[in-house]
């Protein structure tokens, strides 16, 4: 025998559910008075520094129908890849977070928010502008990890440590949000399948 | 947050043997919500080491009174008390995580429109809640017995009695939804939810204990759920650039 360690495991995942909206977006399904807003509703509280824009998306099951019971949790850097709340030169006027429970017919979700500037790899090199994305729903047993990277950011992701580094190049563009005429962004997730999103193991 | 109550590296691995499956055809719904292809793994980044942090300032008097919270009238069901610790794999407190909860009511019913079960709503049970932890990690919140329910997947399947619970701890990467169950349910072994945990210890760790040591006499009984989250790994002696 040996000593033992001492750590401890982390609590295991459970499925959010059919009803993650009554714990995290109550408002949005209706429970209203309990609290007044519904967390990362906003991720703009005044006016923001650097250019502002909108993502808009869909989950994808393996059989290409879309999530209506989806939740989207986004995390980024300010415009100046400053994170609110651990840099105190941060953008006071942006939270860096946001939650989306999609729309109850379309399942899009949408978030307005402003382009992230580049922050460092563990090595000091730059990463391309990216926003990190979690998503929970009935039936994921445990919440998928990916990123956000754009698509006009042609230089900045062709010297990216993680995009560089995937070994089906073919798939970084599941990574990539697309500029759309209107100038919003576009970025639809799918769980499996041949367009299967890049999911991470952070 | 204090430097003692998290460690400077990066996360220590999820353990994805303890986790559930994410393919877990008996849940029927994870057969097409499940990736298909390796996770990419790479060490974890300022993106990832940070996270929302949300004050205390967000929190309302009754978030975490959910007998109460809804209309100010007294929900219907037996009253807990559930209480516990936020720790990390360290054992050491995760001070300032936000908990968020929901529920269904005391006869298994949920508010909510996709909600198809029979039961009665009460008028007075909304079924969310939150609390953040204090310095050390501890919070607390009450409630009313979920009551247990049955759910489209198998001929007959019912979910054991539980609370879902959602957990913001330092960082993104610490993100985690979990469900919380009540010792001596005899539900928990049929659930094919709570199944997609393969290993036994891990299921256990999502078993709450009766604490008659926290029961509120002649008004609540009361239930212990402690939370881990990833713990990150000390710097002293860390190499940079970190290994790939
Ligand atoms: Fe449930």
């Amino acid at each position: 025998m040996v000593q033992p360690l001492n750590v401890l495991k982390e609590s295991p995942s459970q499925t959010a559910g059919p009803y993650v909206h009554i714990g995290c977006t109550p408002n949005f399904c209706g429970i209203g008075g309990v609290w007044a807003e519904d967390l990362g509703a906003r991720m703009k509280t005044g006016p923001v520094q650097g250019e502002e824009i909108v993502i808009t998306g869909a989950v994808h099951d393996g059989m290409g129908m879309v999530l209506k019971d989806a939740l989207v949790e986004i995390w980024q850097a300010d415009s100046q890849g400053r994170f609110p709340g651990h840099d105190a030169e941060a953008d006071p006027n942006f939270t860096g977070f946001g939650r989306s429970p999609g729309d109850m017919e379309t399942g899009a979700f949408r978030f307005e928010t402003v382009k992230p500037g580049r922050v460092r790899w563990t090595d000091g090199r730059w990463q391309a502008p990216h926003i990190s994305v979690w998503i929970v729903a009935r039936g994921i047993n445990i919440g998928l990890q990916t990123r956000i990277y754009f698509d006009d950011e042609a230089k900045a992701n062709a010297e990216d440590p993680i995009l560089t580094r995937l070994e089906h190049q073919g798939r970084v563009r599941t990574l990539l949000a697309a500029r759309q005429e209107d100038g919003s962004y576009r970025f639809d997730v799918h769980i499996q399948g041949p367009q299967e999103t890049v999911f991470f193991d952070i | 947050m204090t430097e003692h109550s998290t460690g400077k590296g990066g996360f220590v691995a999820r353990d994805r043997d303890w986790h559930p499956a994410p393919y877990h055809p008996p849940y029927k719904t994870s057969v097409k919500r499940a990736p298909q292809a390796a996770l990419l793994s790479f060490p974890t980044t300022a993106s990832e080491i940070t996270g929302p942090t949300f004050g205390h300032g967000i929190i309302g008097p009754q978030d975490n009174d959910l007998i109460h919270n809804f209309t100010g009238e007294s929900a219907i069901g037996p009253r807990i008390v559930v209480h516990g610790r936020v720790q990390d794999e360290f054992g050491r407190g995760v001070g300032g995580a936000l908990v968020e909860v929901w529920q269904a009511n005391a006869g298994g019913r949920y508010r909510h429109r996709k909600e198809g079960y029979v039961a009665a709503l009460d008028p007075n049970f909304g079924g969310c809640g939150r609390v953040i932890t204090d310095a050390d990690g501890f919070y607390e919140f009450r409630t009313i017995m979920p009551g247990a329910y049955p759910w489209p997947n198998g001929m007959n399947d019912w979910r054991p009695a539980h609370i879902h619970f959602s957990v913001f701890g330092h960082s993104f990467a610490q993100r985690l939804i979990t469900q919380m169950y009540f010792e001596g349910d005899p539900l928990i072994s049929l659930c094919p939810i709570v199944g997609s945990i393969q290993n036994p210890d891990a299921v256990k760790a999502l078993i709450a204990p009766l604490d008659k040591a926290r029961t509120v006499p002649m008004d609540a009984l009361a239930y212990k759920f402690d939370i881990v989250l990833r713990g990150r790994r000390q710097t002293a002696f860390e190499t940079r650039p970190e290994g790939l």
